[in-house]
């Protein structure tokens, strides 16, 4: 008997769209997010071949080509597409490869909050009398100081350098993840599937991460997308005020730093890495609005 | 023995001193009976439940003489133990389908993840399974609904679906939290035919938590009134409804609009259950109760058994009615 259902009942009409296929044609819908994707996808290609794309070596001097303007510009050098800085070394490929780091940097500060946020937002939704407040109560102090004081202030005491500068832009984002992550579990606890699963026996971790945390993830990816713009923002100021990737490592921040003294006599040297930082800054969050729009059911259809 | 036997339970939150959400509570529900329990929203159906289930947490408190369910003692058991007999053997319906399901599974991961749990049941055998489930609560097109996801479903299909959930492992007692309380008129008759189908297919005992008087009527076999916490009347259906003891059950039946016909107001009882803060000295529904005497208002009555079932009251109605 359940062999014929099966198969009457396989009505082609009644196929559901899988998630990802019903996800994709949401996000495709807006196109700013689409191009924000695009230009990603080419920085991480950048990122992940930087040594095969960029023409020259991005700490090679060249000593006789010092603030050279880039290619299409009077006195411009085809084999410099977008020029030199002041000590002679190429910017194109300085910019490709500063896309590695920022792109690290980004990813692994997102990380690197996002774990530990979602752990402590878990576990502070979950013991609403003692725990919770405690810990939100530590990301209000937190959330009290300006961002970037306080990303200078803990690479001040641990020192600057990438790893520090990841950590200290991971500390700042944390408590946004933590009161995120809370105010979800909180409001899917009240639910029924939640009550269901209790009664039937599940375990504390299989609430928290089998019942509970799945249903949170859609505002976690959305901050996740547009704290991963932020921090590579709060990398750049850091490297900016000396603080963060210390020279000669091609990092957009620091680039722009070195870069100060000569933006009267050659634009090029400041323009360019700024340029690509707001380029890539704003292409992560049209990104991530696509994400929000596609993931958030309340804004699905609200076009 | 009875299936389920409740005795003298009581819940409270915050100390020993707290006001009792639920006030020594006797229930019993015996194998493939329907028992009905209806009240006014806030009067402790639903914390009963909770309770019976362990759902309760601080700062709750629960207490009972006892707490049996199929010959083993509920307030006792713990993690493990519980895990085996709550969810199989004792299993809920929601109140509301639209919250009742996992919005990030398939409905039919859900419905054979308990048919893996209890029933041992793994891969195409859990898959067939579900599918006469869901063949049973009657969804059309059941194979492909297997794969949606909750938010694919209206809101009848989402109870349909719960409701396979619940009967998957083939539960001795289900209890049917409100079920038709979030659904259409259309919907709610065929989901209480649906499921006193089952429950008479399986002999399972169901507890109906309800407001509705008329789906009490047609279905249940027993009648529990609650009131502020307490049972104030316990009776066999069709005489409660015919000759109600208690001066609520009677206010309750008045309420339906259909008693109303050719009035110019429906029937109404006056005011509200009372809360922590006004609880009154006496009998709880005397600021309500219409034929409420002074000796009501300065003593609690018990709940007394008399001919047709119990009533807690101290001048029950009906008494020498002549009833079939």
């Amino acid at each position: 008997m359940t062999t014929e259902t099966l198969s009457t009942s396989l009505d082609q009409s009644l196929l559901y769209p899988s998630p990802l296929k019903e996800f994709w044609q949401a996000f495709a819908h807006n196109k700013g997010a689409v191009a924000g994707l695009a230009f990603m996808i080419l920085l991480v290609i950048c990122a992940l071949f930087a040594p095969w794309i960029a023409p020259h070596d991005p700490s090679e001097q060249y000593r006789e080509f010092l603030l050279t303007p880039p290619a299409w510009l009077e006195g411009g050098q085809l084999q410099f597409l977008l020029g030199t800085d002041e000590v002679g070394r190429d910017l194109l490929s300085r910019l490709i490869h500063g896309a590695r780091l920022s792109l690290l940097i980004g990813l692994a500060s997102v990380l690197m909050s996002l774990i530990p946020g979602i752990l402590l937002g878990l576990v502070a939704g979950f013991f609403p009398r003692l725990l919770g407040p405690s810990i939100m109560r530590l990301m209000d102090i937190m959330l009290a100081l300006p961002s970037l004081l306080l990303a200078v202030a803990i690479v001040a005491i641990l020192g600057p350098g990438l790893i520090n500068t990841i950590f200290a832009i991971a500390i700042v984002s944390l408590p946004s993840y933590v009161r995120l992550t809370r105010a979800a579990v909180m409001g899917e606890l009240n639910r029924d599937y939640v009550t269901a699963a209790r009664l039937a026996g599940a375990s504390l971790p299989r609430l928290m991460f089998i019942t509970v945390l799945p249903n949170c993830m859609a505002p976690l990816i959305v901050q996740a997308t547009l704290s991963f713009s932020s921090a590579i923002l709060d990398a750049a100021a850091l490297g900016f005020l000396g603080l963060g990737v210390q020279p000669p490592t091609p990092e957009w921040g620091t680039m722009l730093a070195s870069a100060r003294d000569y933006i009267e006599r050659a634009w090029w040297v400041v323009s360019l890495p700024g340029l690509t930082i707001l380029l890539s800054v704003l292409a992560i969050n049209l990104m991530g609005d696509g994400l929000r729009d596609a993931l958030d059911p309340k804004l699905k259809n609200a076009q | 023995m009875s299936l389920l036997d409740i005795k003298n339970l009581s819940v409270r939150f915050g100390d020993a001193t707290a006001i009792p959400v639920v006030d020594g509570l006797d229930l019993c529900v015996d194998k493939g009976e329907v028992l009905a329990i209806v009240g006014e929203s806030g009067s402790g159906k639903s914390v009963t439940m909770m309770a019976l289930m362990g759902l309760i947490d601080a700062p709750g408190i629960v207490t009972a003489d006892s707490l049996q369910f199929d010959g083993t003692d509920m307030l006792r058991l713990k993690g493990r133990q519980r895990r085996h007999i709550v969810g199989k053997d004792l299993s809920m319906v929601f109140q509301d389908p639209m919250t009742a399901l996992n919005p990030s599974f398939t409905v039919g991961f859900q419905i054979e993840e308990v048919l893996r749990q209890h029933m041992n049941l793994k891969g195409q055998a859990a898959r067939q399974r579900a599918l006469q489930l869901l063949d049973r609560v009657e969804i059309p097109a059941a194979a492909s609904r297997l794969n949606a996801y909750p938010h694919q479903l209206s809101g009848g299909m989402s109870q349909r679906v719960a409701i396979a959930m619940a009967i998957a492992a083939e539960p001795k007692l289900l209890i049917a939290d409100e079920p038709t309380t979030a659904l259409d008129v259309t919907i709610q008759a065929q989901i209480m035919d649906l499921l006193v189908g089952l429950q008479r297919e399986q002999n399972m005992g169901l507890v109906l938590i309800t407001h509705d008087l008329a789906v009490v009527a047609e279905t249940a076999q027993r009648v529990c009134v609650m009131y502020a916490g307490q049972a104030v009347e316990i009776g066999n259906v069709p005489q409660l409804f015919n000759a109600p003891s208690h001066p609520y059950t009677e206010a309750l039946l008045k309420a339906i609009p259909e008693h109303s016909q050719g009035q110019r107001r429906l029937t109404t009882l006056p005011g509200i259950v009372p809360g922590r803060y006004d609880r009154p000295l006496g009998c709880l529904l005397s600021p309500r109760c219409p034929y409420a005497q002074a000796h009501c208002r300065e003593q609690r009555p018990s709940l007394d058994t008399h001919e047709r079932g119990a009533a807690r009251c101290f001048y029950p109605l009906n008494l020498t009615a002549e009833v079939a």
